[in-house]
């Protein structure tokens, strides 16, 4: 049986931008990667009591399928290397979470030699999530937000976010 | 079964009793006996292997169980600290080797206890000793091009890495700070 003309003649008015955006915030696909306690948070985030996938945020083991890193965990400097090289690896536009203190300042760890203090300090960061480890109602609250980020955003003007979008 | 645990308490020797048999059997290369409550020995470092051979191989130790190897920087001097365990016996002891701070190195015991191997390449990476005849002396933690070793009392932690800085801009606990 064919859907031609079975759908009322319906028109929906919106803005492109809004639509893309819409579209984009929905499915949000970010990076199975974790780094130290806070990554037990994130799979219990993405587990069936908080389902962080209502939102449309599914894990992805791959780097290049993924628009969304959280940084989980304590980030060494040796770490902090091949971080920057997985988020090269992302497609544009990519945001970061940045999840738990450790990876907002270094946290408890921020004195040690081994341990970078902050992501900000490698990776541009969107959205800061406090806690030690947050919890899943407080990433859930992170993912809201940079929806929220997302849906500001402008793709057909001229200027854009700064950064990382503005080479696209 | 009381007298399975019988049988095995009766072979069990404290640890100065293992340092007397060490003392009777190598002499001059047991430096010190010492510790309280747990008594370690010092040994010489030219013969860790040979002791460390004996107290596995012979049955009345059968030191069979590497628990830890460690090492401690005490600012004059550099000691590899071997922790012993028999489950056969169900004793153990701890042995110690002083090194100098320039250039530590000591003959490995990865031939003897396999445990060994990442343990001596902590070492390594941290404080700096080489272990002679180990198969893979390489760091184990820190990143390969990191400059110098960080548990040495007078590490200095470098200012960036890779462009990243070390520093933080407003730290909650200075270390210059008295509290």
């Amino acid at each position: 049986m064919s859907l031609l003309n079975t759908f009322p003649d319906y028109v929906l008015t919106t803005k492109t931008d809004e639509l893309i955006n819409w579209m984009r915030k929905s499915s949000l696909w970010y990076m199975l990667f974790g780094l130290a306690c806070c990554a037990i948070e994130l799979m219990h985030t993405g587990g069936p009591r908080s389902d962080i996938e209502r939102f449309g945020a599914t894990p992805r083991a791959s780097a290049r399928q993924s628009d969304l890193m959280i940084i989980a965990g304590t980030l060494t400097l040796k770490m902090a290397l091949r971080t920057r090289l997985l988020y090269d690896q992302m497609p544009d536009p990519k945001y970061i979470i940045s999840m738990g203190s450790c990876s907002n300042c270094g946290g408890l760890f921020q004195l040690a030699y081994s341990v970078c203090d902050g992501v900000d300090k490698v990776l541009p960061v969107d959205v800061y999530v406090p806690g030690c480890p947050p919890r899943p109602e407080a990433l859930t609250e992170g993912l809201l937000k940079l929806q929220d980020k997302i849906m500001s955003e402008r793709w057909l003007a001229r200027e854009r976010r700064n950064g990382q979008a503005a080479q696209a | 079964m009381s007298g399975v645990t019988a049988k095995l308490r009766r072979l069990e020797m404290e640890p100065l009793q293992i340092y007397e048999s060490l003392r009777q059997r190598y002499a001059e290369k047991i430096l010190e006996v010492g510790g309280k409550p747990d008594a370690y020995a010092v040994v010489d470092g030219s013969a860790i292997g040979e002791i460390c051979h004996f107290l596995r191989d012979d049955s009345e130790t059968a030191m069979d169980c590497l628990s830890n190897e460690t090492g401690v920087d005490y600012k004059d001097r550099i000691e590899v600290v071997y922790h012993l365990f028999s489950y056969k016996h169900h004793h153990g002891c701890v042995l110690k080797v002083r090194l100098p701070r320039e250039n530590p190195v000591v003959t490995t015991v990865e031939g003897i206890w396999n445990a060994a191997n990442w343990m001596e390449r902590e070492i390594f990476d941290l404080l700096g000793v080489t272990f002679q005849g180990h198969s893979d002396m390489r760091r184990i933690l820190m990143p390969e091009d990191w400059p110098g070793h960080p548990l040495r009392k007078d590490f200095v932690e470098p200012q960036e890495y890779h462009g990243i800085s070390t520093v933080r801009e407003s730290p909650i606990i200075r270390l210059d700070q008295k509290h």
